[in-house]
């Protein structure tokens, strides 16, 4: 009856603050991500394994079925679109927002396309289209916040935590786009095939998030 | 990718080779003689035709179909991305049978994105479709069609079967007398089954106590039987619709769970896969490992309005190239491979014939050739003893 269930977790703030919820639910992994080499960690559970990967991968392990759960950003999903997955619980942590950001004096209503430096660049793309405006969007893997000061986009679109990175780089937050939290993802046919240990661990998190 | 690397298929785009060919092919004509079996005729629908007729149903299939203009009439045309409004098509339009109809159907489509990882754009979509009964019967042929496919495949369990029904959502949305948009947000949330998000916007909705309690309990209403109960208990659930839904998925399991004992049957009140034009009981076939569905179907009735007549309809269709991947079919032709010598002598010639009206595959040598029997891929070879041609095994 018992099958393998398998949690996708990235490193950092995430895995942190998702363990006491685990914990609450009686899962302890056996080693620490942050000194272990291994990407596979056991729990004190036999049946339970824990994937340690990327955050923005979460989703894509969780949609094909190689990790029955995960627990992911809002700002991934948002961006990854979803399609396949369930997010029964959020799990109200790592509170952050996703804005956009740039120079103070940053035009949004000027007669040229404003270049959109981002990492999201779908959620980018749909927020700006919302609005009514049509925008450049330049893909960047990391280091947003140095795109407008050298003149490569008129603003960004990444998370914002205490603001400190815009604030040391002449940047402010402008527009609040959404409030992220990571959420619980779940796989639908693990739903479907494993629903009797799946819910019986949505509802043992969702008690400890209360 | 250069242009030099022709040889390049499009991504999603596959060919087989000869093994799976002849695997492929056995299948599909075991299928077509199973389906003729219980009653269904195969139809085959064109590859292209006007995209209106196409896009019947699902709103998804527009961004699915791949479109061209056609150069005699200048109206759009697409290549079919799913064969079901195709047959709903003949069945409303040119078949006009006033009896239940029974069709079956397989062929290639083409999408423009493969709905899967890794996934083809191009699956051999196979299905039946029945039409002019609405009823639990109905739904539980096709549902066995469904099963007997995956078994003829050698879809070993345990496959796991998940039953919902749509008509419950949208009874305890009318019920909660939600509007167009609000449906699609608290329809988008239960999709996710976003449970936090659910209650957090039920909270701050002015509705009925017992429909808000009833669609808070929607999201987490999925498992094995009990859920029926479950869901029979909730206040919100007293409408004699909503129980006669739930009536519906407990008979229809008792039947599956009696004919087909080792198949797992789930339950997901909030399975609303193809709400747009599915009308009422849904259901999905899942194997432990594949973290997509196998095959999938349930009823639609009224797609063929479009076409001139609504007539009741259910159906499931697969992608036999997945069935096949997934499973461990059995083919039955074992049939042995000859090699024949070229000679100019009429025996010869006639016990060629013979053998091959017999069922044997026999490969003649081509005149010049050095190659020998074993070179060929063949297991025997036609010899001449005692002035007889005879078919000799070859050794090793």
């Amino acid at each position: 009856m018992s099958q393998i269930l398998t949690i996708a977790l990235s490193k950092g703030r995430i895995f942190k603050e998702t363990l006491p919820l685990l914990k609450a639910a009686g899962i302890e992994p056996a080693d620490d991500p942050e000194k272990s080499r291994k990407l596979i960690l056991d729990t004190n559970q036999e049946n339970v394994k824990l994937l340690v990967i990327r955050a923005t991968d979460v989703p894509t392990y969780v949609q094909y079925g190689a990790a029955d759960l995960g627990v992911a950003g809002k700002d991934v999903l948002l961006e990854h679109g979803g399609e396949g997955l369930y997010e029964p619980l959020d799990l109200k942590i790592a509170r952050c927002k996703l804005m956009v950001a740039g120079p103070e004096n940053t035009n949004f209503n000027g007669e040229q396309r404003l270049r959109v430096a981002t990492k999201f660049v779908n959620t980018a793309r749909r927020y700006f289209a919302s609005q009514g405006k049509q925008v450049e969007v330049i893909k960047l893997y990391g280091s947003m916040e140095l795109a407008p000061l050298v003149g490569l986009a008129d603003c960004i679109v990444d998370v914002v935590d205490t603001g400190g990175t815009l604030k040391a780089n002449g940047l402010k937050p402008l527009l609040h786009i959404a409030d992220i939290s990571s959420r619980l993802i779940v796989n639908k046919a693990a739903m479907k095939m494993k629903h009797a240990q799946v819910k019986q661990l949505i509802d043992a998190i969702g008690k400890a998030v209360g | 990718m250069s242009v030099k690397d022709y040889w390049l298929l499009p991504e999603g785009i596959d060919e087989s080779l000869p093994a799976e060919a002849a695997r492929l092919e056995d299948a599909r004509r075991q299928l077509i003689d199973l389906y003729r079996s219980w009653g269904y005729e195969l139809v085959m629908p064109p590859l292209i035709e006007y995209l209106e007729s196409l896009l019947v149903g699902s709103p998804d299939l527009d961004l699915q179909t791949f479109k061209l203009t056609d150069q005699l009439t200048g109206r759009m045309m697409g290549v079919r991305a799913d064969m079901t409004p195709q047959v709903a098509r003949i069945d409303a339009h040119r078949l006009k049978s006033e009896v239940p109809t029974r069709l079956c159907y397989l062929g290639t489509v083409l999408k423009t994105r493969p709905d899967n990882f890794a996934g083809s754009r191009s699956p051999l979509q196979v299905g039946v479709e029945l039409y002019g009964h609405s009823g639990i019967d109905s739904d539980l042929e096709v549902l066995s069609m469904m099963l007997e496919t995956l078994n003829l495949c050698g879809i070993k369990p345990p496959i796991h079967v998940d039953i919902g029904h749509v008509g419950i959502f949208r009874e305890l949305a009318r019920q909660a007398e939600l509007d167009e948009s609000q449906e699609a947000v608290l329809f988008d949330m239960l999709q996710r089954k976003a449970r936090t998000e659910i209650s957090d916007w039920l909270d701050k909705r002015e509705l009925r106590a017992d429909v808000k309690k009833s669609l808070e309990s929607l999201a987490m209403l999925n498992g094995s039987r009990e859920v029926l109960e479950e869901a029979r208990a909730l206040p919100g659930f007293a409408a004699k619709q909503l129980q006669g839904y739930l009536d519906e998925l407990g008979v229809l399991s008792d039947h599956i769970a009696a004919t087909y004992p080792e198949v797992e049957i789930n339950f997901d009140l909030s399975e609303l896969r193809g709400y747009h034009y599915e009308t009422g009981i849904v259901f999905a076939a899942y194997l432990p490992g594949e973290g997509r569905e196998l095959a999938r179907g349930g009823r639609y009735d009224g797609i063929g309005k479009r076409f001139g007549r609504a007539r009741a309809a259910t159906g499931f269709s697969a992608d036999l190239k997945t069935l096949m991947r997934l499973g461990r079919f059995q083919s039955t032709q074992i049939n042995e491979k000859i090699f024949a010598p070229v000679q100019n002598d009429p025996e010869l010639m006639q016990q060629i014939k013979q053998l091959r009206a017999q069922g044997s595959i026999v490969v003649q040598s081509l005149s010049g050739q050095l190659e020998t029997a074993a070179d060929m891929g063949c297991s025997a070879e036609l010899v001449k003893q005692n002035d007889q041609w005879v078919v000799q095994k070859i050794m090793g």
